[in-house]
C-alpha cells in the first residue's frame, strides 16, 4: 500500500492539460518528427540549422537561462517555438536540450522514469539527427539529462546538466489563478496564501498531502513549482552538484536551480516533509526497496486476471541492480555515502532522509 | 499614550486643482470641486487615537468615513491621490510614505481593517479557520498545532461554533462570516483594528449580538478601535470619542456622551433627531 491518494494531480495525468495547447505555434503530433527528419537533405542539414533551431533562437533561450540561474526559482519569460512534437510533450525541455547540446556531448532523456517511451524515443531520435549527439541510457555516461516526472535514482554530478519538462510553472496557481496577482505576490515573497493550503491540507488529512508539483522554496527567496517530480526526488534537488533547468513550451518561461542552492520543501516546524513510502515493498525485478516504486499490472498465470506488483520506476538504474543487486546510487562517485533522495543504502543514516523542516 | 495621530488627511479621485479645498467641505456644501470635477472624499482631517481606546467615525453615506478610515489603515486606492501624514508609536516618520515590506508588515501584525465588504476582506473559498489562520501564516508562525490553537481561541472569542471551524468560509451566514472578519483581524494581536461598517448586510437580532461581542473582546484585548458607521447607534454603542463628518470634512468631535447630549454643529443635531 502507498499514499498515492492525492489531493493534486498525480505524476501520471498531466497530458490531458498539456494536450489543450490553448496559445502560441501549432500542435504537431509525435509521429511528425519522421515527417520532420524525412524533409531534411540527406547529405546533412540543409534547411535546418545545427541542433533544429536557429542560432539566434538558442542564444536567446541560453540568455534566459543564463538569467534564471542567477535569480534561482524566479521564472523568465523566453520566445517559446513551434517544435515538431505536441506542446505538453516536451517542448520546452527539448528548446532548452538543444539551445545546450553541443556535438561532444552525450544526452539522455527520460520519459517518467523510462528511456524507452515513444515520447523519449521521438525526443532523442530528433537530438541525434539535428544536433549529432550521441545518446545514453546511462544516467552516469550522460552529459545532459531532459527529463519528465523524474529525477534519477544515480546522483548527478558537477559536470552533468537536468532539463526538467515543466507543464505548469507557477506553483502559486494552485491558490489563485491570477497569474498577474501571483506576479506581485512572488515579487513580495508573499505566500501566505500557499502556507493555508498546506494548512487546510493537514486539517484535511492529518499530514501535508500533495503528491506532486510540491511547494518548494529555492535559496530562501522564490516559491518554486518543481515540476510533476514525485515528493521523493524534491530532496535532491537541494544542495546538488549539478545544474537543473526547468523549461515549460506552452507557459514559455524556464527557470532554474543552480547547483549548490539551498531547495527547501514547504512544511511545518511540527508536520513535516514526508516522501512517499512503498512499506514492505521492493522491486519484483531487482529487489530495490531504496528506490521510487511504482504499481505496474501483469497478466498473472491464474486465470482470474492481473495482479499488482511494484518496480523500479528508473528503468535504466533498474537493469544496472538487476545485475549487481548491492550497487549504491553513488557508485561512480569516489565519495561515499552521499545524500541523494531517501534511503540512500550506503548513506549516512540521519541524513539519508531529509525533511523539510532542516 | 498616544497610539495613532494624523494630520491633514486628504483623499481625492480627480486631477485636483488650486481651488478643490476652498470649493468643497461643509461650508460649500458639497464633495466636488466646481472647477475641475475632482471629490474630495476627505480633506483637512486631524485626529489621534489613544492605546485601547475606540474613536467613532460617523455621517451619511458618501460623506468621506471610508476614505479616511483606509489611509488610517494603511490601505492603498490605486485610483486615489492621497495626502497628509500618518505617525504611529514606535514607527518613524510617516506612514504614508513607507515601502511595500513595512506597510505589509504593519498591516500583518499592528494595524488591522475589517472591511466593509466581506468580499474584500475573506476567501470564501478557504475554510473559516484558514482564512484566520492565513493571518498569522504571512506573520511567519510555521507551528501548526500552534496556529490550529491560536485560531480555535479566536473562535471561541468571537463566538462562532467550532464545529465549523474547517467549512469553507461560503457555507457561512453573514454574521459568521463578519465574525471571522473580525477573529482575523485580532489574529496577531495587533494594536488597532479598523472596523468599516460592522453592521452592513446583517439582520437587525444579529447586528445587536456582533457589536455585544466586538465590544467584549475589544476590552479583554484592550486593543484600541476605529468603528466607523452611518448608524449613530453604532458609534454610540461602541465609541468612547466620536467624530461627525460631512461632505469629506470633520465638522465636529469630542466624547461620544458629549457629542450625543450637546451637539454643537447643526448637522449632528439633524443627525441625532432624525435617529431619535
Ligand atoms: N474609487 C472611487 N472613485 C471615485 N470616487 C470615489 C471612489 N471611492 C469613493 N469615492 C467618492 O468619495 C466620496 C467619499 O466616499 P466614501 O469614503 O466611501 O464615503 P462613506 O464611507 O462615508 O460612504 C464619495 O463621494 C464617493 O462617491
Ligand atoms: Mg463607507
Ligand atoms: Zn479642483
Amino acid at each position: 500500500m502507498t499514499d498515492h491518494t492525492t489531493t493534486d494531480d498525480a505524476p501520471s495525468d498531466d497530458r490531458s492539460f498539456d494536450d489543450s495547447a490553448p496559445d502560441g505555434g501549432m500542435p504537431v503530433s509525435t509521429a511528425s518528427v519522421d515527417a520532420a527528419l524525412e524533409s531534411l537533405d540527406d547529405d546533412g542539414l540543409t534547411g535546418y540549422n545545427y541542433a533544429y533551431l536557429d542560432e539566434h533562437t538558442k542564444r536567446e533561450v541560453r540568455r534566459s537561462m543564463l538569467k534564471a540561474v542567477a535569480i534561482p526559482g524566479h521564472q523568465v519569460p523566453y520566445a517559446s517555438r513551434p517544435m515538431p512534437l505536441a506542446r505538453g510533450w516536451g517542448t520546452g525541455g527539448i528548446q532548452a536540450s538543444l539551445s545546450l547540446l553541443g556535438p561532444e556531448d552525450r544526452f539522455k532523456v527520460i520519459d517518467q522514469g523510462a528511456d524507452e517511451s515513444v515520447n523519449a524515443a521521438n525526443i532523442r531520435r530528433l537530438a541525434e539527427t539535428t544536433a549529432e549527439v550521441e545518446t545514453t541510457t546511462d544516467t552516469t555516461d550522460a552529459d545532459l539529462i531532459q527529463s519528465r516526472h523524474r529525477i534519477p535514482e544515480e546522483v548527478l554530478t558537477a559536470g552533468q546538466r537536468l532539463v526538467l519538462q515543466v507543464p505548469i510553472t507557477d506553483a502559486l496557481r494552485k491558490v489563485d489563478p491570477s497569474d498577474a496577482a501571483n506576479r506581485r505576490r512572488h515579487a513580495h515573497k508573499n505566500y501566505g496564501k500557499m502556507w493555508v493550503h498546506l494548512y487546510e491540507n493537514v486539517v484535511e488529512y492529518g499530514e501535508i498531502n500533495i503528491a506532486s508539483r510540491y511547494p518548494t522554496m529555492v535559496a530562501g527567496r522564490y516559491l518554486m513549482d518543481p515540476s510533476p517530480i514525485p515528493r521523493w526526488d524534491v530532496p535532491k534537488l537541494d544542495d546538488a552538484d549539478h545544474l537543473t533547468v526547468l523549461a515549460a513550451g506552452r507557459e514559455a518561461r524556464i527557470y532554474a536551480v543552480p547547483p549548490h542552492t539551498a531547495v527547501e520543501p514547504l512544511a511545518f516546524e511540527d508536520r513535516d516533509f514526508t516522501v512517499e513510502r512503498f512499506p514492505e515493498q521492493a522491486c519484483h525485478a531487482c529487489g530495490s526497496t531504496d528506490t521510487y516504486l511504482v504499481e505496474v499490472s501483469e497478466e498473472s498465470a491464474d486465470e482470474d486476471g492481473f495482479e499488482t506488483r511494484y518496480a523500479c520506476n528508473d528503468s535504466s538504474f533498474c537493469r544496472k541492480r538487476r545485475e549487481n543487486p548491492e550497487l549504491p546510487k553513488d557508485h561512480h562517485l569516489d565519495r561515499e555515502g552521499v545524500d541523494w533522495g531517501p534511503e540512500t543504502p550506503d548513506g549516512d543514516a540521519s541524513t539519508a532522509q531529509r525533511g523539510g523542516s532542516e | 499614550m498616544t497610539l495613532l495621530e494624523a494630520e491633514n488627511l486628504q483623499t481625492r479621485y480627480g486631477p485636483g486643482c488650486s481651488q478643490c479645498i476652498a470649493s468643497t467641505g461643509d461650508g460649500a456644501g458639497t464633495n466636488q470641486c466646481p472647477h475641475c470635477d475632482t471629490v474630495v472624499a476627505c480633506a483637512e482631517a486631524d485626529l489621534g487615537v489613544e492605546a485601547g481606546e475606540v474613536l467613532g467615525i460617523v455621517g451619511e453615506s458618501g460623506s468621506g468615513k471610508s476614505s479616511l478610515a483606509e489611509l488610517l489603515a494603511l490601505e492603498r486606492d490605486e485610483d486615489a491621490t492621497t495626502a497628509g501624514e500618518v505617525r504611529y508609536a514606535g514607527h518613524d516618520g510617516n506612514l504614508l510614505d513607507v515601502d511595500y515590506e513595512t506597510r505589509h508588515a504593519l498591516r500583518t501584525g499592528e494595524i488591522a481593517l475589517v472591511h466593509q465588504h466581506i468580499r474584500d476582506g475573506l476567501n470564501l473559498e478557504f475554510t473559516g479557520g484558514g482564512n484566520v489562520a492565513e493571518k498569522l501564516l504571512s506573520a511567519g508562525n510555521r507551528s501548526y498545532e500552534d496556529v490550529r490553537d491560536r485560531v480555535r481561541t479566536l473562535f471561541e472569542a468571537t463566538e462562532i461554533p467550532l464545529a465549523r471551524m474547517d467549512d469553507p468560509a461560503s457555507t457561512y451566514s453573514g454574521g459568521m462570516q463578519r465574525r471571522v472578519q473580525i477573529a482575523r483581524a485580532l489574529a496577531t494581536d495587533p494594536d488597532l483594528i479598523v472596523l468599516d461598517e460592522p453592521t452592513t448586510g446583517l439582520d437587525v437580532s444579529v447586528q445587536a449580538r456582533v457589536l455585544d461581542m466586538f465590544r467584549r473582546v475589544q476590552r479583554e484585548e484592550g486593543v484600541a478601535a476605529i468603528v466607523v458607521s452611518h448608524d449613530l447607534s453604532v458609534v454610540r454603542l461602541l465609541a468612547d470619542r466620536t467624530l461627525v463628518m460631512r461632505h469629506g470634512r470633520i465638522v465636529e468631535s469630542g466624547l461620544t456622551d458629549r457629542v450625543m447630549e450637546d451637539p454643537h454643529h447643526e448637522y449632528t443635531q439633524t443627525l441625532i433627531n432624525s435617529v431619535i
